[in-house]
């Protein structure tokens, strides 16, 4: 192949690859709503979203050749239709099934009068704590943001099998045990937004640190996790939304600072990122959201988390960060989320504010729940570093290495053992 | 949706509740049961503790029997219930509020009926 051909080929993948993105951003926004839609017609999520997963695998591949059609949602509502009455009349007793089917555009809706948004109650219903937090995972990313199951395995790095296993169990039990898809009242209204909020950050971090992969790779889970705060941020009833807010703006300033995180597929910290890199835009958006969620007088774990975030993103350079502010914003969080991983990041503000035996200390009491983690070893060797016991704090370096399995993770620690 | 709940204790933890504690949580059992009479069916037995339980298992030729009950876990079942609620969270609303559960070791496990 000649230079030109190359050229060729290289642009006719790129295009490849916008329309990928173009198909994704589509299928995103009709999923949900079909997969309601469909449930509520056939009175089982697990037959809808099967004739709505395999509608979109149609979709791919007709759409990547003739493009998309002027109506997208329609198509695969109607193809969604399609396989959902060839399935029943694969079963027995189909006739009497599909005469208990009442015509779709005459079907009760789903949802309940004043819910603004009929992906929510599926989505609520998804992330039920009945289910395991990867079957809650797993199946948000197929039935709300409508992702194949070999997509969700390749951003996951579980066997198609067992993702697709995951999901079967997981409709299968919403169905046989009676889980409501709906956004429950009350105090459980509370705990179970926390658990949706908590799918779209696991969400969110998967595509960051892909085990083998680089930093760069795997940006599609990020955006469908931005893309999902966002809808329920400004689709969630005002008194609940200062969480889903929080949230949001969190995601909005790891998404800004995600051009000079990683540089050429190698993981950059915080402290030695170039700020020019940043998107400001997406700061000040942050910014704006973060605002508005204070405004609701309402403060709680993913706004603090924001709140911190927001802390880093206003400085110039890192050495200008108001850490006694971070270390404050820490202390409030502990009250909402005293997870020994959130413990662990407050001491790297204690560390600037008490300095870094007293970071130590706590670092060590956290040593028998994080043993097993890597960054524990490397906050551990960070403040040994800084006490200038070098022989020890390259010993935690080298156990943080052996535990890390993500390439550009492992490279940034090599570096510092290299040091 | 009709579900079986199962009360489970955990014997080796029940040392650590004064009789006391434990006789007044025990009559706050009985108060559960009026409260939800509405969800309540006909089906549910208090349980015999696990001492007087006899398993018979698979023995290859013939059954075999044999003291004590069917699995070697720490909680023992101590009685079940039958309930009749619109769906999980209606089942999962009831079972918060038995009374034992401020009880260490304790746990309840809700399993949806087979309807034919």
């Amino acid at each position: 192949m000649n230079e030109t051909d190359a050229a060729a080929a290289e642009s006719g993948r790129s295009k490849a690859a916008a329309s990928d993105q173009l198909l994704a951003r589509t299928i995103r926004e009709e999923s949900a709503r079909i997969v309601s839609a469909l449930t509520g017609w056939l009175g089982s999520l697990d037959l809808a979203e099967e004739s709505v997963a395999e509608a979109i695998e149609e979709a791919v591949r007709q759409w990547r050749t003739r493009g998309v059609p002027p109506n997208p949602g329609g198509w695969l509502t109607q193809a969604a239709r399609h396989n959902a009455i060839d399935r029943l009349r694969r079963e027995k007793r189909y006739r009497e099934k599909l005469a208990l089917l009442t015509d779709p555009l005459e079907a009760a809706p789903l949802i309940v009068a004043g819910e603004p948004d009929e992906r929510l109650p599926l989505l609520f219903g998804c992330c039920h704590p009945a289910l395991s937090p990867d079957a809650q995972l797993a199946l948000t990313l197929r039935a709300i943001c409508g992702l194949t199951t070999a997509q969700i395995a390749r951003a996951t790095l579980a066997p198609e099998s067992t993702v697709a296993q995951r999901i079967v169990r997981a409709k299968r039990k919403i169905g046989a045990a009676g889980i409501p898809l709906r956004i429950p009242e009350g105090s459980e209204r509370a705990e179970r937004l926390n658990i949706v909020l908590t799918v779209i950050s696991v969400m969110y971090s998967e595509a960051h640190l892909v085990a083998g992969g680089d930093a760069a790779a795997d940006r599609d889970l990020a955006d469908d996790a931005l893309w999902l705060a966002r809808v329920v941020a400004h689709e969630l009833p005002r008194e609940a939304e200062a969480q889903a807010q929080g949230l949001l703006a969190l995601l909005l300033f790891h998404r800004a600072r995600e051009g000079a995180r990683a540089v050429d597929g190698e993981l950059v910290l915080l402290a030695d990122q170039d700020r020019a890199r940043w998107d400001r835009g997406l700061i000040d958006e942050a910014q704006a959201v973060l605002e508005t969620a204070a405004m609701l007088r309402r403060p709680g774990r993913w706004q603090l988390h924001a709140a911190i975030a927001a802390c880093h993103s206003d400085t110039r350079d890192g050495s200008h960060t108001d850490w006694l502010q971070v270390l404050t914003l820490y202390d409030m969080l502990l009250a909402y989320d005293y997870s020994p991983i959130v413990r662990l990041n407050r001491t790297v503000a204690l560390a600037e504010v008490d300095g870094p035996q007293a970071a130590l200390d706590e670092v060590d009491v956290l040593r028998r729940t994080l043993t097993g983690y890597h960054l524990w070893h490397a906050v551990r060797a960070r403040m040994l570093r800084h006490l200038g016991r070098r022989d020890e704090a390259m010993a935690e370096d080298l156990c943080a290495l052996e535990l890390t399995a993500n390439d550009a993770e492992r490279r940034l620690l090599e570096a510092r053992v290299d040091r | 949706m009709k579900y079986v709940i199962m009360f489970t204790t955990t014997p080796e933890l029940d040392a650590a509740v004064s009789p006391e504690h434990a006789e007044q949580v025990y009559r706050r059992t009985y108060d559960w049961f009026g409260t939800h009479s509405e969800v309540m069916t006909e089906s549910g037995a208090q349980l015999q503790p696990v001492t007087t339980a006899t398993t018979v298992s698979y023995g290859g030729d013939a059954p075999v029997v044999a003291d004590g009950p069917f699995s070697e876990a720490k909680e023992v079942i101590g009685g079940f219930q039958v309930i009749d609620v619109p769906d999980l969270d209606a089942a999962i609303a009831v079972v918060k509020t038995w009374p034992l559960l401020e009880l260490p070791g304790v746990s309840v496990e809700i399993r949806p009926i087979i309807v034919y």
